[in-house]
């Protein structure tokens, strides 16, 4: 990849051990009891104009990471770089001018809309707020606005609850939009739309990227969905990113055990393709007590003695595709594992023919 | 752990002249709320061969939830059923009296919903509540009953059951309430069971384990499956029947294998060619995702004509004017479509 190999200036945003735990607090005197280790140092990076996917099962924290990203969540530790500028220690005030650059879509986009303003004024509202336009100005804007997102003029003067959940959700983006901001943190952005809505809301956010050069981060549970729009995806584990590549290598070679079970568990929609799957046996450990050493071994299928004891480091096993397991070792023959792997998806491409 | 390695295998469609468990025909349950009557299913039938898992397909409000609501006569007020009739063993359902039906409902016909959490009472244990149905259907004693709660737990594969049946619910994980409330729905070994949702609110990994449990147990118990979900990649790895379903009516019907082949109603390719296919992304470059323009209509006033005719791309004069007929297109092969042979011609695959 293009974007791991050139120098860090060149990236919007770089993500640098990115931490957040939460404490437990229990009895009278709140005592902290624990941590919920919810992000355990997560690094990446998003380059102008493209999309990381952060993939990952419900409680994996990929949430939480887009939330610390926008400091809407203080992170516990860890660098957030902004075009280079170092964000994660601004307070609240100084952080003003730069959340216009980074701007947020919601999974729900009903309870993310103020339901007693009317839609031209929920997108006109940040250009107000940024001194970016006022008046018959800040109307035309809204209206070209709406026009992008595929919303109609008339559509300024109703309210929230007269748009069905895909307008909302291009009410969103439209929101989003009015700061012309270089950074979209899309959280679950789809997830709550029915398949047919979803395509249309997919295909606005890849135009508008062409458009405006729009970084995004792209979080979400949908692998397919997830690697629809990607350029580059990291997958999640319990806090940490277990593998990170383009798109096109984390299907066709995945490296890490958890992405592989991953992939074969996405049902197809075709049903003459057999192929084997990996089924993960058991559940997710609790973030709150991470098991020792690396985070999936309890589930995984090649564990060794090894794996229980010392955590796997991230390496470059191939160039820019970073992975944490221990069977890894950079500039290994990459796709040997692949290869005696009962599954993946690219073999279940193959045969579908 | 012990790694599973197993092969989706699904069994071979259309066995032959096998008996029909339950059978829906012509089923209307309408909502007459304040705002208007809202035909939530407007003339559907089905049916479930014996053994069978078939897949309801549709979006949100297209009336699949409230069909199987329906078979178990589970429809609140304002709603009703207005016609139709749900045919098990020769009886009609809608005839029984509210006796007669509760020693159906869990019994005969059992149903297992998207979230497990809210269809679990917090506050008894998991033994008690399986228990409970499989003392008052089997006639089982106390502690018999409880054995059989036990062995229930086993056969979905709770590790530590004996232990596991004196919890509550909360101290459940979301994939193990659901292989609860399957336990509880198949501890009376029904003829059929309604799936509505059953992995949505599920991860992948999850979901991948709960439906290889339960095409296991449809094995090895024989009960016949009605798989309600909006998610065609489910459907297409579980079910050997599939029936499309859009604004209250069924769309069109097919086996599996010919449905993903050939559709024939222009909603049902317009489903398959909007969701992002994670077996071509390695293949092919970042392509468009095919839209269906504009949104489902009010079910309070639908178009006149074809319901689908607003966003459909095939939709001539006559869509907006006539309703199509659900007809048979080819051997096993319904739908309800003008253009039919138009939308075959186009797909590819």
């Amino acid at each position: 990849m293009a974007e791991a190999a050139s120098p860090k200036k060149g990236h919007l945003l770089e993500v640098t051990d990115l931490k957040k735990h939460f404490p437990i607090r229990k009895g009278i005197f709140s005592r902290i009891t624990g941590h919920v280790f919810a992000v355990d140092g997560v690094s990446f990076t998003i380059g102008h104009g493209e999309t990381l996917g952060l993939v990952g099962e419900s409680g994996c924290g990929k949430s939480t990471v887009g939330k610390a990203i926008l400091k809407l969540l203080e992170p516990t530790a860890g660098e957030v770089h902004l075009n280079g500028k170092k964000i994660s220690d601004l307070n609240q005030l100084e952080m003003r001018p730069h959340r216009r650059e980074m701007q947020v879509i919601f999974q729900d986009p009903y309870s993310s809309l103020n339901p007693r303003m009317s839609a031209g004024d929920i997108v006109g509202e940040p250009m107000y707020n940024y001194g970016l336009a006022f008046g018959k100005e800040k109307e035309e804007k809204t209206r070209q606005l709406f026009a992008k997102v595929g919303l109609r003029a008339e559509h300024m003067l109703k309210y929230p609850h007269e748009f069905s959940g895909g307008q909302r959700q291009r009410l969103g983006i439209a929101r989003a939009l009015a700061v012309n901001p270089s950074l979209i943190i899309g959280d679950e952005p789809v997830s709550a739309l029915d398949v047919s809505v979803q395509a249309q809301v997919i295909n606005l956010m890849m135009d508008l990227q062409k458009e405006f050069n729009l970084s995004y981060l792209f979080i979400a549970h949908d692998l397919a969905v997830v690697e629809h729009i990607s350029h580059r995806v990291a997958v999640m584990y319990l806090g940490k990113i277990v593998e990170m590549t383009d798109k096109r290598s984390l299907f066709v070679a995945p490296q890490h055990p958890y992405t592989e079970a991953l992939l074969s568990a996405v049902p197809i929609p075709s049903p003459k393709m057999k192929r084997k799957r990996i089924i993960l046996t058991g559940d997710v450990p609790s973030p709150i007590r991470p098991p020792p050493g690396c985070r999936f071994h309890t589930r995984c299928p090649y564990v060794m003695d090894h794996c229980k004891v010392a955590e796997p480091p991230m390496k470059e096993v191939a160039p820019g595709h970073f992975v944490a397991c221990h069977l890894r070792q950079p500039g290994q023959a990459m796709y040997a594992i692949a290869a005696h792997a009962t599954s993946s998806a690219r073999t279940a491409g193959a045969t579908e023919h | 752990m012990v790694q599973a390695t197993q092969t989706m295998t699904r069994p071979d469609p259309g066995s032959g002249g096998a008996e029909r468990v339950l059978e829906i025909e012509n089923l209307k349950t309408h909502f007459f709320t304040r705002d208007g009557v809202v035909r939530a299913v407007d003339g559907v039938s089905y049916h479930v061969l014996k053994g069978e898992t078939l897949g309801v397909v549709g979006e949100s409000g297209c009336g699949k939830s409230v069909s199987a609501l329906s078979v178990l006569r589970l429809i609140a007020k304002p709603g009703r059923i207005v016609q139709g009739s749900i045919k098990m063993s020769g009886r009609n359902l809608l005839d029984l009296s509210d006796r007669e039906m509760r020693s159906i409902r869990g019994n005969d016909i059992s149903m297992i919903f998207q979230e497990p959490m809210t269809s679990l009472n917090p506050v008894l244990t998991l033994g008690r509540q399986i228990a409970e149905t499989i003392m008052l259907h089997q006639g089982l004693s106390k502690k018999d009953a409880w054995d059989k709660s036990v062995e229930m737990l086993k056969l979905v594969r709770i590790p530590e059951a004996e232990r596991r049946v004196t919890e509550y619910p909360f101290q459940m994980s979301g994939g193990m309430r659901q292989r609860v409330m399957i336990a509880m729905a198949l501890s009376c070994n029904p003829k059929v069971l309604l799936a509505d949702e059953p992995t949505t609110a599920l991860d992948v990994t999850i979901q991948a384990q709960i439906l290889h449990l339960m095409l296991e147990l449809k094995e090895k118990l024989g009960t016949a499956i009605v798989l309600i979900t909006h998610d065609l990649g489910v459907v297409a790895e579980t079910c050997q029947r599939i029936v499309v379903m859009y604004a209250g009516k069924k769309v069109e019907e097919a086996t599996a294998d010919e449905l993903f082949e050939r559709p024939l109603h222009p909603y049902t390719v317009g489903l398959m060619k909007s969701v992002p296919r994670l077996d071509r992304a390695a293949v092919e470059e970042q392509a468009r995702l095919m839209e269906i323009p504009g949104m489902v209509p009010s079910l309070k006033n639908m178009p006149p004509g074809c319901a689908f005719a607003p966003r459909c791309v095939f939709a001539t004069e006559r869509c907006r004017i006539e309703e199509p007929g659900f007809e048979m297109k080819a051997g096993g092969h319904f739908a309800a479509c003008f253009n039919s042979d138009k939308v075959a011609e186009t797909y590819h695959g």
